[in-house]
């Protein structure tokens, strides 16, 4: 650099010294982000041999897999239906506290963290409130309800989704309410000098107006679920109910020699599903942003 | 007209405060559980500070359990190390193609998102080969798994470097800078790094708290990080990986809340709402 001329103050480099600027990054996103997805997309085709195969991907449609794939499918469309309504208005509450105040900058930060980090240790409150001697277990007992053997909480439909609860409502909040702050109060008012009461502000105006964000938040809430491995794996110790447990069983050792590729093909299966979702979350997000004010 | 606004703005309160105290109790009611569960007596009778105690202690954690020490001190370098990986690798490029190759901002970002579409246990399946030549070259230290982690932090990064990025005239700073003689290396240091102070922290942030509760990865690569470690130990002591697991959603919570008062651009810092922040900016005109 010492001896570059002067001249080339104001960049005038050729483009071919530009270009080197950016090949630590490409080197490493190759690396560590494309070969992996590459590895994934052509390790579903491949058989034991190198050799090219369907095999994979028909391996797909087995019992396990397919339940597998579906028990998925409806634990994140659940909770992702379920975390939207419930963390839709709870955004929508939180929009009403003033910008700078402590009650949304304290529900924002609770919510950002069990969105993001709750995995296992979520997973360990829960079974640790749900236990013989629980909190929550006694309390339930004390008011007369019974838990039964408290092995419903283990179950993928019963328990899991309360616990996916408890990351998808607030993840919905954190991604939500910037959609809620964009109502503004001239629309009501608005409304109001025109007759409309609070139900034709909600039916007429908000209501088109969030819909758009409101499903493409749905959309990301069913992604999350959909990918998501740490919690399910800290609660669930038996069987594989679920497609990310399925392909992490494929990572072990105890699989037979030749089936690891069919775990590239659910991995596969998984990214299908996740891109088709959040292009949709795209393009809604798009047409979300046109009414909100930034 | 204005007593009904005012009847509305007390319904709307009470609403307010309603469904945040319903809401907060439901929240807290499994992590006051799991604490209730850290202070109980042997077979749930009586009470007991020993777990903590022992926490505390910091010879009789190492003592005791080695793996929850190997876990937190694995946590904590890959915690430093993967946002300055992250830093080196993402503030150089995104200048640089700001400055000299506005044709490529649309690679870099799609790259950079791409690993929303790509979840965690799908990059293990693809890492697998990768990494046996990671391994291979370098050793099979915990510490290269800071090289996935910045591929996970990618987009949130990206997201918050980008909008310091735009709040500054990189440009016009750089070519004043490079007009009085200085070097890139120069103009980076100097120029660069300490205009975007704000959205760095706030990228680091993100990172750091990424990697201390990252535990796919971690797990499947078999390599031990904190919560690997209280993944495992839940099986032997419960009681102290239930009270680790509250320490590290406090101390998230603590950093979190902290970064809401620093800057208001940050403020409720989730990297979606960041998301949706910065992509209806992206309409102004380029500069």
């Amino acid at each position: 650099m010492a001896d570059a001329p002067r001249g080339r103050a104001l960049g005038r480099h050729r483009p071919s010294s530009a270009l080197l600027g950016v090949v630590p990054f490409f080197a490493y996103t190759t690396v560590f982000l494309l070969i992996p997805t590459l590895v994934v997309l052509v390790g579903a085709f491949l058989d034991g041999n190198n050799g090219f195969t369907f095999g994979n991907v028909q391996a797909l449609t087995t019992p396990a897999v397919m339940r597998a794939l579906r028990n998925s499918v409806v634990l994140s469309a659940v909770t992702a239906v379920g975390g939207a309504v419930i963390g839709g208005i709870l955004a929508y509450a939180v929009s009403t506290a003033k910008a700078s105040s402590v009650t949304k900058r304290f529900i924002t930060s609770l919510c950002g963290v069990l969105a993001q980090f709750g995995g296992v240790a979520l997973a360990f409150a829960f079974t640790a409130s749900f236990g013989m001697t629980g909190l929550i277990t006694l309390w339930l007992n004390n008011m007369g309800v019974d838990t039964g053997t408290g092995f419903w909480l283990y179950g993928w439909n019963k328990g899991l989704m309360l616990v996916y609860l408890y990351f998808q409502v607030p993840l919905m909040v954190i991604v939500f309410l910037p959609a809620v702050e964009g109502l503004r109060p001239q629309w009501r008012e608005a409304t109001e000098t025109l007759g409309g009461s609070t139900w034709t502000f909600w039916r007429r105006v908000a209501g088109p107006i969030l819909l758009p964000s409101f499903v493409g938040a749905m959309l990301l809430l069913f992604t999350n679920a959909f990918s998501a491995y740490a919690t399910a794996k800290a609660l669930i110790s038996q069987g594989t109910p679920l497609l990310p447990l399925q392909i992490a069983g494929t990572l072990s050792s105890e699989v037979i020699l030749g089936q690891e590729n069919v775990g590239k093909a659910m991995a596969l299966a998984m990214v299908v599903v996740v891109a088709v979702v959040m292009t949709a979350y795209v393009l809604l997000d798009r047409r979300a942003s046109r009414w909100m004010q930034r | 007209m204005s007593g009904q606004r005012a009847a509305y703005r007390r319904r709307q309160t009470a609403f307010r405060w309603v469904a945040l105290t319903v809401a907060v109790a439901a929240f807290a009611a499994p992590l006051l559980g799991a604490f209730d569960f850290t202070t109980q007596g042997p077979g749930g009778n009586g009470r007991t500070a020993e777990t903590w105690l022992t926490l505390v202690d910091v010879s009789k954690v190492t003592t005791d359990y080695p793996a929850l020490r190997e876990g937190f001190l694995a946590s904590v370098s890959l915690a430093i190390v993967t946002p300055l990986v992250m830093l080196l690798i993402l503030v150089p490029t995104m200048t640089w193609v700001r400055l000299r190759l506005p044709g490529l901002s649309r690679t870099v970002e799609f790259i950079c998102l791409l690993p929303l579409t790509v979840p965690a246990i799908v990059l293990v399946v693809g890492l697998g080969p990768v990494y046996a030549w990671v391994y291979y070259l370098l050793g099979s230290s915990t510490l290269w798994l800071s090289l996935a982690y910045v591929v996970l932090v990618l987009p949130y990064a990206y997201r918050s470097l980008d909008a310091g990025l735009r709040a500054i005239d990189v440009r016009t700073l750089s070519e004043a800078a490079r007009s009085l003689g200085a070097s890139w290396f120069t103009v980076m240091r100097r120029i660069v790094l300490p205009n975007l102070r704000s959205a760095v922290l706030s990228a680091s942030f993100l990172s750091v708290a990424l990697v201390l509760g990252e535990f796919t990865i971690a797990l499947l690569f078999s390599k031990k990080n904190l919560q690997v470690a209280m993944y495992e130990l839940g099986k032997s002591d419960a009681k102290i990986s239930v009270a680790v697991g509250l320490l590290a959603l406090a101390f998230a919570f603590l950093v979190l809340f902290a970064m809401s008062f620093v800057g208001s651009s940050t403020a409720g810092s989730s990297p979606f709402a960041r998301l949706r922040r910065s992509r209806a900016v992206r309409k102004e005109p380029a500069a």
